[in-house]
């Protein structure tokens, strides 16, 4: 027990310090990568409690897809660094009303006080007690079995949301040239080539 | 003091030493692949290949790694030091800690986790980062340039490479690797899967930045890429990061699709052969196609390169898992599954 203490406190430390860094680092690239470490320790903290299917899913959606994106973006961006300071102080304020706000709730939730004490007992159980059950499967149940329609439904929003991102930013730009396979394809030699006979001393 | 010896200290070491067995002869395989590899290209291209250190040129491979660790290793100016210097450390590690999941033989694994499959594609997802922060620690364009092609590409295919695998788990009903290997005693998958198979073999030598799909080390016009400013030891270590990512995309194609260390008929001499040189020949044998693939192709242009993983690979993949599932549905065909 020792040790799991041990490292619950490392990977604490490190993803706290690291999202520290993430707000104070001077280049928005080490942001990013500092960024990165945080994804992967809290992952570490997911399979400490025995989550390991969420870790391995936070890994692979955040560390591999998400943070790729927008270290594509910081690194194409041409910031000027010291301009990127000179708001810090005006908008200060509020971002230190956003913290202490979420700070509050997280204190309501987690401390005595309880919204509503009955509501825990709503909560669908899977179906096999957890060591009969890789977490895996536990979670299949609980989105694709006890929740799919709101589990579907919840993909249809992000749906959503993606094909409107996709229609704002379509635009067809006239006189593109785009190469198009199936034509190349079903190319035949008749219709491209012809074979004339030329007398010599005229042109064709 | 004797119980922190038995239930701490002894097992660490015993891991460590489990680490060690691992990470060896990995070393040794991937040193041998670089020496296979020209070999294999200089006979299909009449040349003799490597022949002068040593019988048969078997000591280039140790040749060229005195050479790299003896060179001075230079850090450009304008770099960004720390990055810089770690990218290659963290391909070299990446490419190494996905063998803690793989089973070469039943039992035969350093942790056999629940999730072994997820593990893998995850940290194969990562290994687009040490390419990255190269080619933007360099602070160089065509290191830049290379990086930028590579991040695009690797995010691609592994789009076409999840559905691939989870066509493969519909199959299997487990995410760990044991199970996968085990499901496959009657049939190896690459018979009922073989779409999928030939999509992943594909999609593996993208993500692996192989030939025909190097574009992100394309000599002709990149010069090599993200790897250009590294000299000495830094980029020994992005080459041996580079073909142990080889044989650890072989190890996972085997596992998949190729049946693991299972013989590949069930009859008596074929099951006296221990199951680790069954997984070592298989691997063999895909890492022979990523050098035969090489000497073969001419390398792809990139807008086709995106084409193929967008609009051939990700399609087609996704047709074959609804297939797929729609077939277990129908048939009845459920996997051994817990409940």
């Amino acid at each position: 027990m020792i040790i799991q203490a041990l490292v619950f406190y490392l990977f604490a430390a490190v993803v706290v310090a690291s999202g520290v860094m993430v707000i104070s680092a001077r280049n928005p690239v080490h942001s990013v990568l500092f960024l990165i470490l945080a994804f992967f320790n809290s992952a570490g903290l997911f399979v400490l409690i025995g989550a390991e299917f969420l870790a391995m899913i936070l890994v692979v959606v955040y560390v591999g897809a998400v943070a790729v994106l927008f270290l594509f973006v910081v690194m194409m961006l041409d910031i000027n660094f010291s301009e990127l300071r000179e708001g810090f102080l005006q908008y200060l304020p509020i971002g230190a009303l956003v913290g202490l706000i979420l700070a509050a709730e997280l204190i309501l939730i987690f401390g005595t006080w309880a919204v509503a004490p009955e509501a825990g007992q709503a909560l669908a159980a899977p179906a096999l007690p957890p060591d009969q059950l890789t977490n895996t499967h536990a979670i299949g149940q609980i989105i694709y079995t006890d929740y799919i329609y709101l589990f579907q439904a919840a993909g249809l929003v992000l749906l959503i949301a993606m094909i409107g991102a996709i229609v704002l930013t379509l635009r067809h730009r006239p006189g593109v040239r785009r190469q198009k396979i199936a034509d190349q394809v079903s190319r035949r030699r008749e219709d491209v080539v012809e074979v004339r006979d030329i007398t010599s001393g005229s042109g064709v | 003091m004797v119980e922190f010896w038995w239930s701490y200290a002894w097992p660490t070491i015993w891991i460590v030493i489990q680490i060690l067995f691992i990470v060896v002869p990995l070393l040794i395989v991937v040193a041998y692949l670089t020496y296979a590899e020209r070999k294999v290209i200089g006979l299909m291209q009449l040349r003799m290949g490597p022949n002068v250190v040593g019988p048969f040129g078997l000591f280039q491979p140790f040749a060229d790694a005195l050479k790299l660790m003896t060179k001075e290793l230079i850090i450009p100016t304008g770099a960004n030091r720390v990055v810089f210097l770690l990218a290659p450390m963290l391909t070299f590690i990446l490419a190494m800690v996905g063998w803690a999941v793989i089973p070469v033989d039943e039992g035969w694994v350093l942790s056999d986790i629940n999730v072994g499959v997820l593990y893998l594609f995850a940290i194969s997802s990562l290994g687009v980062y040490g390419i990255i922060m190269a080619g933007w620690a360099s602070n160089s364009k065509y290191p830049f340039l290379g990086a930028l092609r590579s991040a695009a590409q690797m995010v691609s295919y592994e789009v076409s490479i999840g559905f691939v695998i989870i066509t493969v788990l519909l199959a299997v009903g487990s995410l760990n690797l044991t199970d996968i290997v085990l499901a496959q005693q009657d049939v190896w998958f690459f018979i009922p899967l073989l779409p999928m198979f030939i999509v992943f073999v594909i999609s593996a030598l993208a993500e692996t930045n192989r030939a025909p799909f190097d574009l992100p080390e394309a000599e002709a016009e990149l010069v090599t890429g993200y790897n250009v400013e590294y000299s000495a030891m830094a980029f020994a270590l992005f080459f041996l990061g580079e073909y142990a990512n080889m044989v650890l995309m072989s190890g996972m194609t085997v596992i998949l699709f190729l049946g693991g260390w299972l013989p590949p008929l069930d009859i008596a001499i074929f099951n006296w052969v221990p199951g680790i040189i069954w997984f070592a020949l298989k691997v063999s044998a895909m890492l022979f196609v990523f050098l035969w693939v090489r000497a073969t192709l001419p390398r792809y242009r990139y807008d086709q390169l995106m084409r193929l993983g967008w609009k051939v690979f990700l399609p087609a993949s996704l047709l074959w898992v609804v297939v797929t599932a729609g077939a277990i549905v129908v048939f009845d065909w459920y996997p051994g599954v817990v409940n």
